[in-house]
């Protein structure tokens, strides 16, 4: 077993662990934003598309560098942005006008159900 | 590892610490959009230095620069407008879609890393490693299952348990013709093995989701969600990038522990919900004792009266509740309640809604303040003390049968909706939940059912409780 592998399994695995205590935390109410935003993480895998990238010289690889790259860009830009929106809906507070604004989202919410 | 390398990799684990600090700051609705910007500072960091990587190599050719920018573009756009257009419901819609993509992408990592190395002179052999093999695997399985999922969870496959004859043995076909392909990659370099293994994964992920059912999408996303991080971490050995160990194994954690919260809250074996057929009626056992029972239905007047002279509420809204379209009228009547002096939370079951804490997010998006939204062990000694709890939409979670042994619901966390001093229901019907069983609260002697539609009877309440208190 190289030496690289022993580190990228250590690293792993440590952040495995760090995962699970960091995430252990995170109270019920917040779960689909964490969902949510774990999933912009694994966008991260845009990295590794992009890699691909540079050793594409032909044109299978060209067309799988492609699907990778729209895959992981819309993994990550979605998933960052809805949980952006998402977590701006946390008040601890109602708004004052609270009913009016909340009858405007549920009809901008119908403008968009066509979507 | 080059002193240039080195240091990109350094850049990588700054980028992780980014994406750790930012999970951490979701401990609290307070800090966590403070959190996702901290994480996005962190993926911004690693473009940049995978960029450098790319630039520094040298080897990219033009059209590689231009296939790689306008997929990057394009996916940007489509996350972008999805990200914007999305209604909350379909929040459990779109995550999985991004589980799709993300695992998608990553399969594609290792699959692409196999044929260029096959391309190559000394062959693809030294270089096919566990976790090439894993990757492709895991990847493919979960972009297939997840947009499954996605189907089902959109209503464009039949959301209840799609099972046929010999689909278990398929399954065990699927599971053998992957595993025994990918092993065999190892020993002969083919790109027909690639391909067979790849199939039979997508494969083998499509029959895994179809024989679940709606109700148990909370468990199937997370453990997708899981998939997704695994494969992404996969990836990183593959191209030995820290970053991408980092986050999948972050990934996999938050995946693995909603997964067990989640199965935890029906008290279900993981094993026992995707193999599936739970709530396809053929176990459903009436409930002894309740067959000559009566319900006490009221109108929204009776119920405005109790509601209006409560000194404390619990609502406890169901995914029926979203299902209607009723969250911001709910937030409406409890906003009227509150102007009144009453006390109002909201009792929220891990598993209501379709997938973790999706509940929170409809009622969070109706102005409710996340401190009125309570968790279940949280809420429930609260309910002696409540003069009405009011529920909505929700079923099986407040049946009181769970408590005992000897049903298909026994050993369930529920909420003790039974212990408020009176109960009403609002319901469209008699219906069984998804677990098919009558719910013992509905008879009880303290429980009114108001039958209607939940966003009707919202406004139906508003106005009843208005004009009875001016």
């Amino acid at each position: 077993m190289s030496t690289a592998l022993v580190t990228d399994l250590t690293i792993f695995i440590l952040a495995l662990l760090v995962g699970i205590e960091v995430i252990g935390k995170v109270p019920a109410t917040l779960h689909t934003p964490l969902m949510s935003a774990t999933n912009s993480i694994h966008g991260i895998v845009l990295a590794g598309a992009l890699l691909i990238g540079v050793s594409a010289h032909n044109v299978v690889g060209y067309i799988l560098a492609f699907i990778a790259a729209v895959f992981a860009a819309a993994n990550v830009v979605g998933g960052y942005v809805v949980t952006g929106r998402m977590l701006k809906m946390f008040r601890r507070k109602v708004p004052v006008q609270a009913p009016a604004q909340a009858a405007a989202a549920e009809l901008n919410g119908k403008g968009r159900d066509a979507s | 590892m080059t002193s240039f390398t080195g240091s990109i990799q350094l850049v990588y684990v700054v980028a992780a610490a980014c994406f750790v600090i930012g999970l951490h700051l979701m401990n609290s609705p307070a800090t966590a959009r403070r959190g996702n910007q901290v994480s996005i500072t962190g993926m911004v960091i690693a473009g940049i230095a995978t960029l450098i990587l790319m630039i520094h190599d040298g080897t990219v050719t033009a059209t590689g620069w231009i296939v790689l920018i306008a997929g990057a573009a394009v996916g940007s756009a489509i996350g972008l407008y999805t990200a914007r257009s999305v209604q909350m419901t379909a929040m459990p819609q779109l995550v999985s879609a991004f589980n799709a993509v993300g695992g998608g992408a990553a399969a594609l990592v290792a699959i692409f890393g196999y044929i260029d190395a096959e391309s190559k002179a000394g062959g693809v052999l030294g270089t096919t490693t566990v976790f090439t093999v894993l990757d492709v695997l895991i990847g493919s399985v979960t972009f297939s299952g997840s947009i499954i999922a996605a189907g089902k969870l959109q209503g464009f496959i039949s959301g209840s348990p799609i099972t046929f004859p010999g689909a278990r043995l398929l399954n065990v076909v699927l599971g053998v013709v992957a595993i025994g392909t990918a092993a065999y990659m190892f020993t002969t370099a083919s790109l027909p093995a690639l391909l067979i293994v790849v199939l039979a994964a997508l494969a083998f992920g499509v029959m895994m989701v179809l024989p679940i059912g709606g109700a148990d999408m909370p468990v199937v996303i997370s453990l997708l969600n899981a998939f997704t991080g695994t494969a992404v971490a996969m990836a990183g050995f593959v191209i030995a990038n820290w970053a991408l160990i980092v986050a999948g194994a972050l990934v996999g954690a938050s995946g693995g522990i909603l997964t067990k919260l989640m199965a935890d809250a029906m008290n279900r074996s993981l094993a026992n919900i995707i193999l599936g057929g739970f709530g396809t009626g053929d176990s459903a056992v009436a409930v002894e004792g309740l067959v000559d029972a009566q319900v006490r239905a009221i109108a929204a007047d009776d119920a405005a009266i109790q509601l209006a002279y409560a000194a404390k509420v619990i609502i406890v809204p169901g995914y029926g509740l979203a299902a209607a379209q009723a969250q911001h009228g709910v937030a409406e009547l409890a906003s009227l309640l509150e102007s009144r002096g009453i006390e109002v939370s909201y009792a929220i079951h891990p598993v209501a809604g379709r997938m973790p804490g999706h509940m929170n997010v409809l009622l969070a998006e109706a102005n409710v303040p996340y401190p009125q939204l309570r968790e279940m062990e949280e809420i429930n000694p609260e309910f002696g003390r409540a003069d009405v709890a009011l529920v909505i939409g929700a079923n099986d979670v407040t049946n009181p049968a769970a408590r005992r042994a000897g049903n298909d619901i026994s050993g369930m966390p529920i909420l003790d909706v039974d212990q408020a001093k009176s109960i009403i229901v609002i319901k469209r019907s008699m219906g069984t939940g998804y677990a098919g069983m009558e719910n013992e609260l509905y008879f009880d002697p303290k429980t009114s059912m108001y039958f209607a539609d939940a966003k009707k009877a919202m406004s139906d309440l508003a106005s009843a409780v208005k004009t009875l208190v001016g």
